[in-house]
């Protein structure tokens, strides 16, 4: 199969021109909540990358069947169905970190990024694009989301995922964790630098004068 | 004249080493700014007439500055007074570097009387022990801040900052450490005001963001009993953490009204003494800096509603101490003077000044009534005013633009 300049765009652009979350402001919530650790961070990644995917596959699929008054639901109940099967898998198989994530793996159903995308490409594309363009911005936002990650644990616990980076001084080391890190505002202060970069390299992101 | 020659020598560097084109360019930002730091501008008015003073933001700013010193020197003093107390009572000695260097300073002139609590040289040696590096490190920080945005985003280095630094000393614990400072006030000039175009457009008051990166970042230091006094595994309370007891608890713990008045109890630098901000505020309203609208009415609003409490008649001992009380403990009136007076985070708008200071002075009240976890909620309530200022200041200029639409088409 070969894939076309536009699938290859669709794929390449959410990772950083067209990010979902630093460019188009979408799925905030989740990044201020499951950023607090690496290892929280990136089963969320995947979840979220495997949901858009598929369900922009699946839109895709039965774009020509499905009455515009209705697609909504129909949409819903595709990203519903994938959403129940991450959160099933996980609880399945990695208990303790379905705990740590607690109500964010259903709340990927309510993710605008993935709504977004099935409403703004996958129901007038074809699915090969429409699969691309979903790993893309399940990719992109998985970028930020781990990148504030890495901030978040490095200096709120000293360690990456999990291992000991700094010693903290409770365990007799010198590094004095930085409570803030551990709040949400930290992950707003965070985007924030991200979007302020990102604009500082991009200049078609800046706003007009 | 050697000013005069000092003058030239400045001028003839403006023009051969940093106007544009020549090989310092980059660095005209630095150039100006020292410039401007010892002669007033030589830029003229073209065009229509303008009316020109010479009380500009660099003499407001230096008038705040003069305002603080009474705070500042009496809050120096108190470090070094309330430390060799807790000496004289128990024997404690200055921890870490800082009492190697006490006791080294001691060991070579006892006549300094260093740790004598009667001794006012010695206790405010003492204090200025602590307080000097935190002041330096503030000042260092921030200015490098100040100047790489200045360079950057080519803006006038100004001096706002200088408030603000000598501001942020005053509002910590003597005896936060350095790297701490330097962090938060790299936080507080880049976050609560580089980001949105340097002095007059942050929102936020950058002493205070700064501080209150402090309060959420290291809690467990910063907050709690054993920072308030500059020797070593002492802990002492500040009189303000008792206020959820009652006006009996703070009494049994040995402070008076008049100590909390004149500033003799353990806090943050410069905000114990009642009596110092006092003599801020009046230096600030004659000169006319701050506005009177905003600390008259947070003064109405905060001991207005402190009394309204007492007359309650409650069973929640914090809400019977009475408003005489609230003035003097923690940084209530520290913040009334210098913080929430701000002109540039506070609301701009007549009205809006009465309204905002009102709801920043009931806030605090509230704050420290209903949450006896964090009875200091002065930092975090000014704050919180700094963001609703727009906000009032919005409605304020829509009703009148409605009074007036109304008037128009009455007619």
């Amino acid at each position: 199969m070969e894939l076309t300049q536009n699938d290859k765009k669709s794929f390449l652009e959410p990772l950083f021109k067209n990010n979902p979350v630093f460019v188009q402001i979408l799925g905030i919530c989740s990044a201020l909540a499951v950023t607090t650790s690496m290892k929280t961070a990136i089963t969320m990644t995947l979840a979220v990358t495997f949901v858009t995917a598929f369900s922009n596959v699946g839109v895709s699929l039965i774009r020509k069947f499905i009455p515009g008054s209705i697609r909504m639901i129909v949409e819903m109940t595709i990203i519903a169905a994938l959403v129940i099967l991450v959160d099933q898998l996980i609880k399945a198989f990695s208990y303790d970190l379905s705990k740590q994530l607690s109500v964010y793996v259903g709340l990927i159903i309510t993710n605008c990024i993935v709504m977004g995308r099935a409403e703004a490409f996958a129901i007038k594309n074809a699915p090969t694009g429409s699969f691309l363009d979903g790993l893309g911005n399940g990719l992109g936002y998985g970028c930020v989301l781990l990148i504030v990650a890495f901030f978040r644990e490095l200096f709120g616990f000293g360690k990456i995922f999990g291992f000991v980076v700094f010693k903290t001084v409770q365990n007799g080391g010198w590094y004095v964790p930085n409570g803030l890190m551990v709040t949400a505002p930290a992950a707003f202060f965070l985007i924030g630098a991200i979007i302020w970069i990102a604009k500082t390299f991009n200049k078609s992101l800046q706003d007009a004068e | 004249m050697k000013f005069k020659s000092l003058q030239r020598a400045l001028d003839k560097a403006g023009s051969s080493l940093f106007a544009k084109g020549k090989p310092l360019s980059f660095l005209y930002q630095l150039y100006d700014a020292a410039d401007t730091f010892f002669f007033s501008t030589n830029q003229k008015t073209t065009g229509s007439v303008h009316v020109r003073d010479c009380n500009d933001l660099k003499r407001a700013m230096f008038t705040v500055v003069l305002a603080l010193i009474p705070c500042a020197l009496f809050g120096i003093f108190n470090v070094g007074y309330q430390a060799n107390l807790l000496h004289n009572q128990c024997g404690a000695v200055p921890g870490g570097w800082h009492g190697t260097f006490l006791l080294w300073l001691n060991g070579q002139c006892p006549g300094l009387r260093l740790f004598d609590y009667t001794s006012v040289l010695g206790c405010f040696l003492y204090g200025l022990v602590y307080y000097l590096p935190v002041y330096i490190v503030t000042m260092i920080v921030g200015i490098f801040w100040e100047v790489v945005f200045a360079t950057v985003y080519k803006h006038e280095v100004n001096e706002g900052f200088f408030v603000t630094g000598f501001l942020f000393p005053l509002i910590c614990p003597a005896t936060i450490p350095l790297w701490q400072v330097a962090l938060a006030i790299s936080f507080g000039v880049v976050i609560g005001k580089e980001i949105f175009g340097g002095t007059g457009r942050n929102f936020l008051n950058p002493a205070l963001v700064a501080r209150a990166f402090l309060f959420f970042a290291y809690a467990g230091q910063i907050t709690g009993d054993k920072v308030w006094t500059a020797v070593d595994g002492v802990s002492k309370a500040t009189p303000l953490s008792y206020a959820s007891e009652g006006a009996q608890a703070i009494v049994g713990a040995g402070y008076q009204w008049y100590d909390a008045f004149l500033g003799l109890i353990p806090g943050a630098v410069g905000e114990t003494s009642t009596v110092c901000c006092l003599i801020g505020a009046a230096v600030l309203l004659t000169a006319g800096i701050a506005s009177w609208r905003i600390m008259g009415s947070m003064f109405v609003g905060g001991m207005g509603l402190a009394w309204i409490f007492s007359l309650c008649g409650s069973n929640n001992p914090a809400m019977n101490l009475g408003p005489w009380w609230h003035f003097v403990l923690g940084g209530f009136a520290f913040g009334m003077v210098f913080m929430a007076t701000d002109p540039i985070s506070a609301a701009q708008t007549r009205l809006g000044q009465y309204i905002y200071g009102l709801l920043v002075g009931a806030l605090v009240i509230v704050v420290r009534v209903f949450n006896p976890a964090y009875p200091e909620g002065c930092m975090l309530v000014i704050l919180f005013g700094n963001c609703v200022a727009p906000l009032i200041d919005h409605f304020v200029v829509e009703a009148n633009v409605r009074r007036r639409m109304k008037r128009l088409q009455a007619r």
